[in-house]
């Protein structure tokens, strides 16, 4: 089913060195005065699962609509495999969309559903079925779903559907919104997986957006982060990660401590909305926030197992399963901590707990 | 004795009404096709002399029947071909307009139809609004037609309009732009669009509007009387005639029953085709 024999995987080190299959350059979608979308420059790799995240409302879907011809971009240029696709229509473009509805057509069966890209296309009925049943088994649909209404079909069934159809369409990049947001967690989580096996199986580029970065970090290749029409941060999902340039990413990508600080001298600075003093790996701007996941902050017996310690008294705790979550006060701040193993706290009480982290485990933002 | 639920009690009154709105006059009117021709003996006298008269080879009441089912298929068929571009305009392209380009629509619903009809009678008659106007422009007279089969016709498209265009874009409103998006993201070209996703989900709301009309139309009887000047007779017409000149109410039942049962069946063949559960795929 795809023309590529063999698997394409991005290579991180070396992605400048081939020309993109997918070039946004400097693309702006206006609506009135509002700008959804402002100028946007984005390179897509062929082969690769690239995911666009953002809160809603970022113009995520308005630049996957415009790569799809669904929407007409006001200023810029797309280019597929290097020519200018701005005014082809979207059914003369080799790309296709799984829509956030699946907009599976009800009136037609799992398999009229699936065949419906190549019966426009004038396909013979035999090999539409044929081609139907191929993708059905790859995307672990039993054969006897083919006459089924696709509407009797369970969430995740639906799901495999719209895929297989976007399949049945052999198109060089597909394009996703956001498809898995109206399924329950457990399925989501095994979809997730799920459309990454299948990228590696089949080879093609994949271009993802999504709200959550929890599941842009489980199937992407690379991520790039979008607010307020603009992608902020684009990397590898380690990169966003470890690296996030400014508090936007970094409180993006969940629950965080977050400090204000204010530089004394060196490597030292302080707290602005709170009294402390904090250690940094290097200096940087004058500036800025200290920002320290919740699983790189302990609880301490002795204030010199860490480099930053912080006085607090603990609010509560919650089991996460195979770790557990703190939730502490110090002042007016509220901080978290997450640890594998349950601290020993059953003499602390109401008492005050210390609790600590590394320079080298916090990072400093600008802004 | 059990007593009732409290839904069978409250629809009580709804059922008092439809027994005597509805059934006990359509039995009546069965009752009568049945009497002694020329007479009022309903429920007193039982004949088929009403059903053999006009099945004898040499009524030409048959024709009546022809000629209206005729005109309404092909006035179903008109209105089909103008009302679902309206339609569409409506449900899809005439954005905040809409609103106001529906009441257009409906405006003349408030209106009389027999008035309306004349109206029409005062535009196209020799010396009227279309013949003086024309005339007075220098460019000849008006054409001809009124009191002309396709003045009947006409006349009919007329005053059911709004009885298919609103069907059909309740219709074509149903369905959801996401799937139309999808087609063309699929490589259908705008004919296919139309021809494997528009229509078969809009076809609720089409059969709708053709059930709608066809059974009006095959009811109607001002437009061939004003309009047409009798130049064809719909069995509407035959019926009136029976009951009221005639006062052979026996007769006019009887027509009227056999009308009941061909609408009847064409009807219900009409709503077989209707699968709603299946193409909402609930089924």
């Amino acid at each position: 089913m795809n023309s590529q024999p063999s698997v394409v995987r991005p290579d991180p080190g070396r992605t400048e060195a081939r020309p993109p299959v997918l070039r946004v350059a400097a693309l702006v979608k206006a609506f009135g005065s509002a700008r959804a979308v402002d100028r946007i420059d984005l390179d897509v790799q062929a082969g690769e699962f690239l995911t666009i995240v953002g809160p809603s409302g970022c113009g995520k879907t308005t630049l996957l609509r415009m790569l799809a011809g669904l929407e007409v971009p006001s200023s810029g240029d797309i280019l597929l495999n290097g020519a200018r696709i701005n005014d082809l229509p979207p059914n003369k473009r080799p790309t296709c969309m799984v829509f956030q509805s699946l907009a599976l057509f009800p009136h037609r069966s799992v398999g009229e559903n699936i065949a419906f890209p190549l019966k426009v296309r004038s396909v013979k009925p035999a090999i539409r079925t044929a081609r139907a049943l191929d993708l059905m088994k790859l995307m672990r649909l039993p054969a006897d779903y083919f006459s089924r209404n696709v509407m009797k079909c369970s969430g995740g069934e639906r799901q495999r559907v719209a895929l297989a159809r976007a399949f049945a369409y052999d198109p060089e990049i597909l394009f996703f919104d956001e498809p898995l947001s109206a399924l329950d967690y457990k399925l989501k989580k095994s979809l997730e997986k799920e459309l990454k096996d299948i990228h590696k199986e089949t080879g093609k580029t994949f271009v993802y957006i999504t709200h959550s970065l929890e599941e842009a970090m489980v199937m992407s290749d690379r991520i790039a982060v979008m607010n307020e029409g603009r992608i902020v941060q684009i990397g590898t999902p380690a990169d966003i990660y470890t690296r996030p340039v400014n508090r936007f990413v970094a409180e993006f990508m969940g629950e965080v401590n977050i400090f204000p600080v204010r530089r004394r001298a060196g490597v030292v600075y302080d707290g602005t909305d709170f009294p402390g003093q904090f250690k940094v790996s290097a200096a940087a701007s004058a500036e800025g926030y200290v920002i320290v996941r919740p699983e790189f902050m302990r609880i301490l017996s002795r204030r010199d197992e860490a480099e930053n310690v912080i006085e607090a008294s603990l609010y509560n705790s919650y089991s996460l399963g195979s770790r557990t979550q703190y939730r502490l006060t110090a002042g007016d701040k509220a901080l978290i901590v997450e640890q594998s193993r349950a601290a020993d706290l059953s003499s602390a009480g109401d008492a005050r707990v210390l609790v600590g982290w590394n320079a080298a485990d916090a990072l400093f933002v600008g802004d | 004795m059990r007593t009732l639920s409290v839904g069978a009690r409250c629809s009580l009154p709804v059922y008092a009404l439809l027994v005597l709105g509805f059934i006990a006059p359509l039995l009546t009117v069965v009752a009568y096709s049945f009497a002694t021709p020329r007479s009022f003996d309903a429920f007193r006298s039982f004949t088929f002399d009403n059903y053999r008269v006009i099945f004898d080879p040499a009524n030409t009441v048959w024709m009546s029947f022809a000629w209206s089912l005729a005109l309404a298929a092909l006035v179903v068929a008109i209105l089909t071909i103008v009302a679902y571009p309206i339609a569409y305009g409506l449900a899809r392209t005439f954005g905040r307009w809409s609103s106001l380009i529906s009441l257009f629509f409906v405006f003349p619903l408030f209106v009389s139809e027999n008035i309306r009809l004349y109206g029409w009678v005062l535009f196209f008659i020799k010396g009227g609004v279309l013949d003086g106007s024309l005339k007075s422009l220098g460019l000849g007279g008006g054409p001809d037609v009124l009191f002309t089969f396709g003045a009947t016709l006409f006349g009919m498209v007329y005053v059911y309009l709004p009885f298919m265009l609103f069907p059909i874009t309740l219709g074509l409103s149903t369905v959801p732009r996401d799937l139309v998006e999808a087609g063309r993201d699929m490589g259908a070209s705008r004919f296919q669009i139309w021809r494997e996703i528009e229509l078969p989900l809009a076809m609720p709301g089409i059969l709708i509007g053709m059930l709608l009309t066809f059974v009006l139309a095959v009811g109607a009887v001002a437009e061939a009387k004003v309009l047409g000047g009798q130049s064809i007779i719909v069995i509407t017409h035959d019926i009136e005639i029976a009951f009221t000149y005639a006062q052979n109410w026996p007769l006019g039942s009887a027509l009227s029953v056999l009308l009941m049962i061909i609408v009847g069946a064409l009807s219900m063949l009409g709503i077989g085709r209707l699968d709603l559960d299946r193409i909402l795929g609930r089924r």
